[in-house]
C-alpha cells in the first residue's frame, strides 16, 4: 500500500461514490427505471471550463475500479497500467470518470440489488439491458456530474461498444471516439461462445430460474464454466501454447479426470476466481447486451448510416493476435466510418496474447493512446 | 509547420481546394497535414509502418493502418477526389492492379515514380552492373522496389488499359524540368509524376 502511494505515476487510494440517478429511464425493452444508483470512481480534476472528462466504459467483467488502490488492497484497478498521472490517460491533464455499468454487480443498480417494490433482490426480474440503455445512464450520470460533452470516451472490446454508441446517440456530446478491440457487431460465432456460457449457469441447479439470492447458494459452476469459456476466447493460441503448452503437471498421467495440465489448472483457477466477484444474473445480463448490439439495425444494417450523425473524431485500435473481435471486425467500423465521411484513424497493434492485450502496457498501444490523447488535451485546454 | 517536401509541393498544384483526398503510403502525413492546413483538404493517409502511423496520428492527421494492396479494397468507386501515390509504385506487388484500384476509389489518381530509363541507370546497366543513383540509392538485394519502369513503359501501359493522362510532370532529381526532359523524356527524367483518370465508360458520369 504504501509503495502504491509513493508510486508518482498512480493515482494512489482512490474511493467509490455511489450516485444516485433520479432521472426516469426509459429502457429498450420498453420498461422504465424510475431511479437507479451507480458506482463511481473519478480520478484527476474537472478543469475550470468543464472541458477535460473523460469517461472509460468498462468491458464484460469490469467496474468503476478502473485505476489505483482500494483502502488496503493489493492489485490495483483494471486498467491502472494506463490511467494515472502522466500514463497514456494522464490523470494530471484529464478527469476521467469510470462507472460501474447499470445491471452490474459491484455497487450499481442491477439484479443482485434489492427490487425496492418487492424489497428483495431483483434476480431474473431485473430488465435485460443494451449497450443503448448503458449510454443513456452513462449520460445522466454526465448531466449528474456537470459534464455537458466528453472530452473523450474510451473503451474497449464491450466497452468500444458504448463508445459508438454515443457518438450515434448524442454525438454533441462526444468529441473523441476511441473505440480498441471491438466489434461493430457480434459474428454468429461470437454469439454461440455466449449461449454456450448462458446455458452453463441457466443450467446450474443451484441457478434457481435466477433466484439462488432466496437459496443462500450461487451457481458457482455454471459462472465458473462459463468463466473458463470466456478466457479461452480472451487469449491466441500462441499465447496458450507459451504459457502451458499441454504440459502434465505430474509425471505421468493419472488417466481419471482430475487436473492433470497447467491449462486446466490454470482455467479452474480463473473460473473459480470469478465466481467469487461476479453475479451470475450479471453475467447473464452482459452477455445479452453484448448479442444485441448492432447499431446498423436501425438504419437498414447500413453501419455507414449509423454512423451519418455522428460528429466525433474516431481512434480505432485493434491487436493482430485478438481472434475473438479480430482486426478484420475493426476494420468494419473504419469502412463504415470513412463510408459516411467520418475523421477516424486506426492502427494494428502488434500483439501475442489475443483479445486481453487491450489491458496490456504494450509499448506501441500506450504510445499511441498516449500520442492521440495529447492532441485532445491540447484542444480542451484551448 | 515545415517546409513540404518539394515532390509533394509540386503534386499540391494538381489538388482542388476543399476536395476529398487518399494518401497511398502516407508516411509521416506532411502531405494531408499540409493540405488540411492550407487547402481545407479532407481525406486519409493510407500507412503500413507503425511508426509513421505514430507520427500521423501525434499531427493529427487521419490515418489508416494498412497496406497498399489490400487496403484500396475498402473504399467505395469514386469516394476521393484524389488518390495520390508518390514514389511507392515501383515497390507494389503488382503496380497494375494497384492504379486501377486508384482511378476506381478516386476520380483521378497522382502517382510518381522514380524513371528507370534515365541515363545514369542506363549507363550503370551497359556497364554491366544495377544502378545506384540519387533517386535510386539501395544496393539489388536490399532495394524496396521490384517493378522498375521507365517514363516509356509506363505510358504505354497506360495506353494498353485506356488510362487518361490528364497531365504529366518529367523532372530531374532537383524537381526541375528543361528542354532536355522535352527532347529526350525517357533519358532524363528522374522523377516522373502523372495525373490520370480512368477511362471514361458509357453512361458513366463522373
Amino acid at each position: 500500500m504504501v509503495q502504491a502511494v509513493q508510486d508518482p505515476t498512480s493515482v494512489g487510494v482512490v474511493a467509490p461514490r455511489r450516485i444516485g440517478i433520479d432521472a426516469p429511464l426509459p429502457l429498450e425493452c420498453g420498461r422504465l427505471l424510475a431511479h437507479h444508483e451507480l458506482m463511481v470512481e473519478t480520478y484527476g480534476r474537472l478543469n475550470a471550463a468543464r472541458s477535460n472528462a473523460i469517461l472509460i466504459c468498462h468491458a464484460l467483467s469490469g467496474d468503476h475500479h478502473a485505476a489505483g488502490f482500494h483502502e488496503g488492497a493489493r492489485k490495483p484497478g483494471w486498467w491502472d497500467n494506463c490511467i494515472g498521472p502522466g500514463k497514456p490517460i494522464d490523470t494530471e491533464r484529464f478527469f476521467v470518470v469510470s462507472l460501474n455499468n447499470l445491471g452490474g454487480c459491484r455497487g450499481s443498480t442491477g439484479p443482485s440489488t434489492i427490487n425496492p417494490d418487492t424489497g428483495r433482490p431483483w434476480g431474473p426480474d431485473f430488465p435485460l439491458l443494451t449497450v443503448r440503455d448503458w449510454v443513456r445512464s452513462q449520460a445522466l450520470l454526465a448531466d449528474a456530474l456537470g459534464i455537458a460533452r466528453w472530452a473523450a470516451v474510451v473503451g474497449g472490446s464491450l466497452g468500444g461498444m458504448q463508445v459508438m454508441q454515443w457518438t450515434i446517440d448524442f454525438p454533441e456530446r462526444i468529441a473523441h471516439a476511441i473505440v480498441i478491440a471491438s466489434a461493430p457487431r457480434l459474428s454468429a460465432q461470437n454469439i454461440a461462445f455466449n449461449e454456450i456460457a448462458r446455458q452453463a449457469i441457466l443450467s446450474d441447479p443451484d441457478f434457481h430460474g435466477g433466484r439462488f439470492y432466496d437459496h443462500g447458494v450461487v451457481p458457482s459452476r455454471g459462472l465458473m464454466l462459463a468463466r473458463m469459456l470466456g478466457h479461452i476466447t480472451y487469449l491466441s493460441d500462441a499465447a496458450m501454447r507459451a504459457k502451458f503448452g499441454n504440459e502434465l503437471k505430474i509425471a505421468t498421467p493419472s488417466f481419471n479426470f482430475d487436473v492433470e495440465f497447467e491449462v486446466e489448472s490454470y482455467l479452474r483457477y480463473q473460473g473459480q476466481s470469478f465466481v467469487d466477484r461476479f453475479d451470475a444474473n450479471t453475467y447473464l445480463l452482459m452477455t445479452k447486451a453484448l448479442d444485441y448490439f448492432d447499431p446498423a439495425r436501425d438504419f437498414s444494417n447500413r453501419l455507414d448510416h449509423a454512423f451519418a450523425k455522428a460528429s466525433a473524431r474516431f481512434l480505432v485500435v485493434a491487436f493482430s493476435s485478438d481472434w475473438r473481435f479480430s482486426p478484420a471486425r475493426s476494420r468494419e467500423i473504419v469502412k463504415a466510418l470513412v463510408d459516411a465521411g467520418r475523421e477516424v484513424s486506426y492502427a494494428l497493434i502488434e500483439s501475442q496474447l489475443g483479445h486481453d492485450d487491450f489491458l496490456m502496457p504494450i509499448t506501441a498501444y500506450h504510445d499511441l493512446l498516449r500520442g492521440y490523447l495529447h492532441r485532445v488535451a491540447l484542444e480542451c485546454e484551448a | 509547420m515545415n517546409k513540404l517536401r518539394p515532390d509533394l509541393a509540386l503534386i499540391c498544384d494538381w489538388i482542388k481546394p476543399d476536395s476529398r483526398i487518399l494518401d497511398l503510403g502516407c508516411g509521416k502525413g506532411e502531405l494531408l497535414a499540409y493540405l488540411a492546413t492550407n487547402r481545407g483538404v479532407r481525406g486519409y493517409g493510407l500507412e503500413i509502418d507503425s511508426d509513421e502511423v505514430q507520427a500521423c496520428i501525434e499531427s493529427g492527421v487521419n490515418v489508416i493502418q494498412a497496406d497498399i494492396d489490400e487496403g484500396l479494397r475498402d473504399f467505395e468507386a469514386g469516394s476521393f477526389d484524389h488518390v495520390v501515390m508518390t514514389q511507392a509504385l515501383q515497390a507494389l506487388q503488382r503496380p497494375d492492379e494497384a492504379i486501377a484500384e486508384i482511378l476506381r476509389v478516386g476520380r483521378t489518381g497522382i502517382v510518381t515514380f522514380p524513371n528507370f530509363g534515365h541515363w545514369q541507370v542506363r549507363l550503370a546497366l551497359a556497364r554491366g552492373r544495377m544502378p545506384i543513383t540519387a533517386s535510386l540509392p539501395s544496393a539489388w538485394y536490399d532495394t524496396p522496389n521490384i517493378h522498375f519502369c521507365t517514363v516509356a513503359d509506363f505510358e504505354a501501359l497506360c495506353a494498353q488499359r485506356g488510362w487518361r493522362i490528364l497531365d504529366r510532370r518529367l523532372l530531374d532529381r532537383s524537381l526541375r524540368g528543361g528542354w532536355r526532359h522535352r527532347l529526350a523524356p525517357n533519358l532524363f527524367t528522374e522523377v516522373a509524376m502523372y495525373l490520370l483518370q480512368a477511362p471514361r465508360l458509357e453512361g458513366f458520369t463522373a
